[in-house]
């Protein structure tokens, strides 16, 4: 087997897995931007797959064929961010514990979702199967290319290019706009922002409710390209991994893409490994642990200290000097 | 014609103490009116109120006559109020531009327009004789340069009526003579301003009228032109103040500072502090005077191991304590008043108790076994306040609720009890009413007398003469010369400060 070979397995598996981290992360960064820690990424990606598993079967069946998924996954943002609003009145309105707020919010999302798979299903704890995933394609033109083709275009999903392109969507909004600008402000120094007439718990309910969105969007790719049906461990670390991915990238939306695209390159590599040559010969506990150890390796080796933003997890008290 | 800002009666209290009571303010269309008061004597409060950051208690405000209601920032903004804090509002890793235009960007489609912002920051600073640079971090600007961002962020919201709270306190004499200037033009455009300052000769030279506050109550207003500085301290203070001058003899004992060829980089690995050599004995103050950016914090940070040295050594005692640990270096005698004391000297969330044995907490009789013992931080603390008049209800107060000037009193307070063999004060007086100011310079005389060293860095000139046993001026990193207080005046160490050679100074 070529490296080549070799490459046009892992790249695809890895631009798969990487999507959803990738969307979530850019969740977490616009939250934590904003100055309130999110924890609750876990939940929020249970609860963005969860609705697109009910979202997608129904659509399916009301006759939207193809186009299920993606609808699918809208509407699972939409449903990702309301239910993050949960963290932005306990953690913004009521001043409360962020941390405590965002378990509270993976707890809760955990049990709810589970919960009303049972009711809607009979008792039973999972989903049907999807009918409509999104499927890996070849992208026309571009996978005759030679060397690249194989490589890059070939055995993907579409998801994978979105989560790369609304990346730099999201660094255009948080460095290059007027938005961006107070959203990180209020994340720095909210006092200042506050005596600028920028409205801090507007701004902190904003940044809160798009990582609800990005969470929803998240959790909802993992289901519509992965697992295809929703049960108690669908969503299993990944949010975890979303926020790690977040931090290792210094809160930076491109951080988050290239940290997440590793992550996904640690665990395409457990994944694929059976594949390939001489990593076959492994026991596949080590490729099984791989991933982490690899991860344990670069944060503490390769990055630099990663520095949050200034008031991230500090609730803003009005007129407290 | 109405006042541009009148505020009645008005009531604000916090726990434990009536900040604002029964307070009437009248600021005339036009004219620049100094607030005169100790420290806690509540002009912040005041003026946070009229800024609409606090609600009054009670109480109604006016503006150019009419009766308003500022629920927010944004009412004041609205109304053409603009303040200038006391303690920046600043967004650090944002740039100089930045920081300015935040609240109302000037954008293309959305897309922040960065080229036009910096050219209005230029254009203003300009216009207004406010130096900056628009590129430039915040965290990497001078504290004078901080200044002028604050000063400009307020003259691009176009507002007419300007609140500067304690601008002067962190500039240097050269940059206060140039914010007067810019607060005359102002006034001369038809702005009202509002200055609330400790330092007489700024309000004699630029103020209109001047309302005297102690204690949360009003005791007076008063125009400029029927007053003079020693009735208006008196006044502010309830007492007579006298200026405190050195003038103990001059016994220099064994060295207790010595540095030698020291190096240290800035924050942009720029050589801020040059193959610098000084020396300090016991029983003296040595003063060094210098225009603010000529290594002066840098040096500082150095000796107190907040800063990495790059060549040359620093002994205390005749211990090397080079790049030590700040425990270590403070271990080996050093007292530390910093200059920014809200990073540097407090930890705003603890009590003023716990502040107060920041460096002393781990040792008997504070701790025993690793276990603090409250009952004797508290007295010590107790026994602080009282000495040092902090303005507080009690020490299980957070730092963060002082006001600025308590807050310096905390400190000074908890380096100078301690007596260390050297005392390095970075601006020890910034903030300080004069009362305040007098006994700190009764306490740094004491210190020389027990026999200890004493490095004192100050812009004020004054301070630095009065106080200081030798000056070394500092510029461009490197001690250019040390000249006997006694033989020199103002205007020859201004020269000197600007790099001039002492002949040059002396002609
Ligand atoms: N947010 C707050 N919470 C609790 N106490 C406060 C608060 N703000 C002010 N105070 C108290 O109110 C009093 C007046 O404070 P203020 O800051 O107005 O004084 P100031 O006149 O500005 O003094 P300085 O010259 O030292 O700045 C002080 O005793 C202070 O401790
Ligand atoms: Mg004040």
């Amino acid at each position: 087997m070529s490296i080549l070979e070799v490459l046009a397995i892992i790249v695809p598996s890895t631009l798969l897995t990487a999507a959803p981290l990738i969307f979530t992360a850019l969740g977490g960064v616009f939250s934590e931007r904003s100055g309130v820690v999110n924890i609750g990424l876990e939940g929020l990606m249970s609860v963005g797959a969860f609705t697109a598993a009910i979202a997608t079967l129904f659509l399916e069946h009301a006759g939207f064929g193809n186009a299920s998924p993606w609808i699918a996954i809208l509407i699972a943002a939409v449903a990702g961010a309301i239910f993050s609003l949960i963290h932005a009145v306990v953690s913004i309105t009521f001043r409360a514990d962020q941390t405590v707020s965002g378990v509270a919010l993976n707890f809760l999302a955990a049990g709810l979702t589970i919960f009303l798979v049972k009711l809607i299903y009979n008792g039973n704890g999972q989903t049907p199967y999807i009918a409509h995933n999104i499927n890996k394609i070849s992208v026309p033109v571009l996978s005759n290319i030679p060397i690249i083709g194989p490589i890059f275009f070939q055995q993907v999903t579409y998801t994978s290019y979105l989560a790369i392109f609304v990346s730099f969507v999201v660094w255009y909004i948080i460095f290059k706009t007027s938005f961006g600008l107070r959203l990180r402000s209020v994340g720095e120094h909210p006092a200042a922002a506050d005596t600028l007439g920028i409205n801090v718990t507007r701004m902190r309910y904003i940044g809160v409710m798009l990582s609800g969105f990005f969470g929803g969007i998240g959790g909802a790719v993992y289901l519509v390209t992965i697992t295809a049906n929703y049960n108690v461990s669908t969503i299993a670390g990944q949010g975890f991994l979303a926020l790690a991915a977040m931090v290792f990238g210094k809160w930076h939306p491109i951080g988050a893409m290239g940290a997440s695209l590793f992550f996904g390159f640690a665990q395409a590599l457990s994944i694929t490994s059976q594949q390939i040559p001489y990593i076959d010969r492994l026991p596949s506990v080590v490729m099984m642990v791989a991933p982490y150890v690899l991860t344990l390796i670069v944060l503490t080796g390769f990055v630099g200290r990663a520095e949050p933003p200034k008031a991230d997890g500090i609730p803003y008290i009005k007129g407290q000097r | 014609m109405p006042y541009a800002i009148e505020m009645k009666h008005i009531r604000k209290e916090f726990p434990g103490i009536i900040a604002n009571d029964d307070i009437n303010l009248q600021v005339e269309e036009g004219e620049i009116h100094a607030l005169f008061g100790e420290n806690g004597a509540g002009k912040s409060t005041l003026m946070n109120v009229l800024f609409g950051l606090y609600q009054p208690d009670e109480g109604e405000i006016y503006v150019h006559g009419k009766k308003v209601r500022i629920a927010d920032p944004n009412d004041a903004n609205r109304l053409g109020i603009g303040m200038v804090h006391q303690h920046f509002m600043l967004v650090e890793k944002f740039t100089v531009a930045e920081n300015i235009i935040l609240g109302r960007e000037p954008t293309i489609h959305g897309r922040l327009d960065m080229t036009k912002a910096v050219k209005i920051v230029s254009d203003l600073s300009e216009k207004y004789g406010l130096d900056v640079d628009p590129m430039k971090k915040v965290e990497d600007i001078t504290v004078g340069m901080q200044q002028r961002v604050e000063i400009l962020k307020t003259l691009y919201r176009g507002s007419d009526i300007l609140i500067f709270d304690e601008p002067t306190a962190v500039l240097t004499p050269l940059e206060i003579k140039e914010l007067i200037d810019i607060m005359k033009r102002l006034v001369k455009e038809g702005k009202s301003i509002i200055l609330i300052t400790h330092k007489l000769k700024e309000i004699f030279e630029a103020c209109d009228r001047c309302t005297v506050i102690r204690r949360g109550k009003i005791i007076g207003t008063i125009g400029i032109g029927e007053t003079n500085p020693s009735d208006l301290a008196d006044m502010m203070v309830g007492r007579k103040v006298n200026v405190r001058i050195n003038n103990a003899p001059y016994e220099p004992k064994e060295k207790v500072l010595e540095i030698r060829d020291l190096t240290v980089l800035d924050s942009r690995k720029v050589k801020a502090v040059n193959q610098l050599n000084l020396t300090v004995h016991g029983g003296e103050i040595m003063g060094i005077a210098g225009v603010d950016g000529n290594g002066q914090t840098e040096l500082v940070e150095a000796i107190a191991g907040l800063r990495k040295v790059k060549e040359g050594a620093i002994e205390i005692n005749g211990n090397d304590v080079t790049n030590h640990k700040t425990r270590k270096i403070i271990e080996a005698g050093l007292g530390y008043i910093p200059e920014d004391r809200q990073k540097h000297g407090l930890v705003l969330d603890f009590s003023i108790g716990e502040n107060m044995v920041l460096q002393t907490y781990y040792k008997k009789p504070y701790a025993f076994a690793g276990v603090l013992n409250n009952k004797v931080i508290s007295k010590k603390a107790k026994q602080l306040i009282h000495e040092y008049d902090v303005r507080t209800p009690g020490e299980k107060t957070l730092a963060r609720s002082l006001s600025g000037g308590n807050q310096q009193k905390v400190i000074v307070a908890r380096e100078v009890d301690r007596s260390p063999q050297l005392l390095v004060a970075a601006q020890p007086t910034r903030g300080l009413d004069i009362g305040a100011i007098e006994f700190i310079h009764g306490k740094l005389l004491e210190e020389k007398e027990k026999g200890k060293a004493v490095l004192l860095v100050s812009f004020e000139l004054d301070e630095i003469l009065h106080l200081s046993d030798r000056i070394a001026v500092i510029f461009e990193g490197r001690i250019i010369d040390i000249v006997n207080p006694k033989e020199t005046n103002e205007n020859e160490l201004g020269l000197l400060m600007a790099g001039r050679k002492k002949e040059e100074a002396q002609a």
